[in-house]
């Protein structure tokens, strides 16, 4: 592979997967609100 | 069901809405419905016929700038009015119902010929342990698989071997659809997101050690920095983000309708948009390695053994299988990959027409589930397990996408922003439970942006679809299955939306009522009520002595 493949691909990777990760951090940052979860008996079985 | 419609003292209660049961089952199904086969078999080839690794750029800046705000759009209306995309455009205008419609009758016909697709992928994951195509993949796949007819037409003559693939495919999406949100959709995403995953990296781990897989990488990553000065360039990578996120047609409106209260929608938004494109990249990667080794293979540059769509899928992708090292194991991954992505993509798009139909007749989970999927079934495994389904899939494929999503988009953009106003609403909600949270830019976005982008792709749409016989089809197949298909879509939707909501639909439902006075009170204002209380106020004054 050629060197300005390469900055593409590791660029192509760190945004978009970076995102990804900043994205799921984000969100585990802020967990559910337990108040709105269902009572115990309605929920699902563990999948 | 997360109560019991039954009460306690044997009357029947009003079934409370399904919801999922955690937003991590949401997020799953989310990304499940997004990434479908386009994610694998279309990417690699749109980003390397439109500049390669520069095309990276005009990609983030349509997912930024257009399939985000769009998929925020979609969770804003499914949440805030809980309900099917009809109800939900209902309940934020009476005038704007047929927009579900519309979005339910394209989903009716992109299920109808999906089906038909996870089930030839199916058979083929079957074929790669043989190598039953031989030497001529191109030759078995139109001939003795698909059994092709030479003139596009519509012929009842089945193909057995198409046929019973897609009635299995059919029974396994209707028993999991009956099951509802929590205990079909989420444990079926929950089962087959993560195994989609798992195979995906092998293969792709698998690719990168063959024969001229960094080739295809260089192939794929090399930036045509020049592309970028091109308008369709860039209307490709807002074309491909539009299709690939799954948004404006109802899907992400009817999964959303099923989170609770208080959801995080951009914050959960944000991971789902990023996961899709993610796989996409991932795709890229192991398809153009796998190309890479075709191409060293056969002597030829990659340029000339790259391909997208079925051509990728079923022609380029056995013939990798044939000569590659452990080859009936890459076909098994490659095509059990398809098989996965599109029946997690299949139960989203079924899942916006059960909906539909469960809120506007009031019925119970399993009654509409069965009454709206066995006739689509049926007329699916009527019209493609034939020797002109690929034919009839081919048209179907290409003006739903143009003239149902594509237009739909545009006029539900249009109408929600400039027509109702209803942005400034719509942003209020995404902000009042959200972490990540949208300012004016979402509403210029939305309201400007996308509009201008959609209608750019339409109107060149409409000019190459109305100068050339699409795929050289006779005029009266595209005018009947292409034009007139979508032109039918319109008028359906219509008068779906004549037929009056009953005492039983779910327009008249009490859980929606105590949901939307906690809005009301936690500061939602219905800009158009006002306006329309405002009005007959002022009538009220203009008529008093």
């Amino acid at each position: 592979m050629t060197p300005v493949a390469i900055t593409m691909m590791i660029i192509a990777m760190l945004t978009v997967w970076g995102g990804l990760a900043l994205a799921m951090w984000n969100l585990a940052r802020h967990p559910e609100d337990e108040d709105e979860l269902p009572a115990p008996e309605e929920m699902p079985h563990e999948l | 069901m997360t109560s019991s419609p039954v009460g306690r003292g044997g009357t029947a209660a009003p079934a409370r809405r399904e919801t999922f049961s955690s937003r991590k089952l949401f997020i799953l199904s989310a990304i499940g419905s997004a990434v479908g086969l386009g994610n694998i078999w279309r990417f690699p080839y749109v980003a390397y016929e439109n500049g390669g690794g520069a095309f990276l750029i005009p990609y983030l800046v349509a997912l930024l700038c257009a399939g985000i705000p769009l998929l925020f759009l979609d969770y804003s209306i499914g949440h805030r009015f809980r309900g099917s995309a009809p109800l939900s455009y209902r309940r934020l205008h009476r005038a704007a119902e047929p927009l579900g419609w519309w979005q339910v009758l394209i989903c009716f016909i992109i299920a109808i010929y999906y089906a038909a697709i996870i089930a030839w992928a199916a058979m083929y994951a079957w074929f790669s342990i043989t190598k039953a195509w031989g030497d001529d993949a191109e030759g078995f796949f139109f001939n003795n698989y698909l059994q092709a007819a030479g003139d596009a037409g519509l012929s009842f003559d089945f193909v057995s071997s198409v046929f019973f693939p897609m009635l299995a495919v059919w029974i396994v999406t209707i028993v999991i659809m009956v099951a509802g949100v929590n205990k079909g959709i989420s444990r079926a995403n929950a089962v087959f997101l993560p195994l989609l995953v798992v195979m995906f990296v092998i293969l792709v781990v698998q690719s990168l050690f063959l024969d001229g897989a960094m080739e295809g990488l260089n192939a794929f990553f090399t930036p045509n920095w020049d592309a970028l000065q091109n308008p369709g360039v860039w209307a490709a990578a807002f074309g491909h983000i539009f299709f690939s996120l799954s948004v404006a047609f109802g899907i992400m409106v009817t999964y959303s309708s099923y989170l609770k209260r208080k959801t995080d929608l951009t914050g959960s938004g944000m991971v789902v948009a990023f996961a899709n494109s993610g796989f996409e990249i991932l795709a890229g990667i192991g398809v153009f390695a796998a190309l890479g080794f075709m191409s060293v293979t056969a002597g030829k540059p990659v340029d000339e053994v790259a391909s997208g769509g079925i051509g990728l899928a079923f022609v380029a992708f056995p013939t990798i299988v044939s000569e590659a090292p452990f080859g009936a194991l890459l076909g098994v991954l490659f095509f059990g990959s398809l098989v996965f992505a599109g029946l997690t993509s299949l139960i989203s798009i079924l899942e916006v027409i059960v909906a539909a139909f469960q809120d506007k007749l009031g019925w119970s989970r399993k009654a509409a589930t069965l009454v709206v999927t066995i006739p689509i079934a049926l007329i699916s495994l009527i019209l493609f397990p034939t020797t002109t389904g690929i034919q009839l899939l081919d048209t179907s494929d290409a003006f739903v996408n143009q003239f149902g999503i594509l237009a739909c988009a545009l006029v539900t953009v249009i109408v929600v922003s400039a027509g109702l106003g209803s942005l400034p609403r719509l942003q209020k909600h995404l902000n009042r439970t959200s972490t990540v949270k949208m300012g004016a830019g979402w509403r210029i976005l939305v309201g400007g942006v996308v509009p201008v982008a959609l209608g750019y792709m339409l109107i060149n749409e409409i000019q190459t679809k109305s100068t050339e016989q699409y795929s050289d089809y006779p005029a009266w197949f595209n005018g009947v299955f292409g034009w007139g298909m979508a032109g039918a879509l319109i008028v359906g939707a219509l008068l779906l939306s004549l037929i009056p909501w009953n005492d039983k639909s779910k327009l008249k439902d009490p859980e929606y009522d105590e949901f939307d006075a906690l809005e009301q009170r936690d500061g939602d204002v219905d800009n158009n009520a006002v306006n329309n209380r405002d009005v007959a106020d002022n009538n009220n004054k203009e008529l008093q002595p």
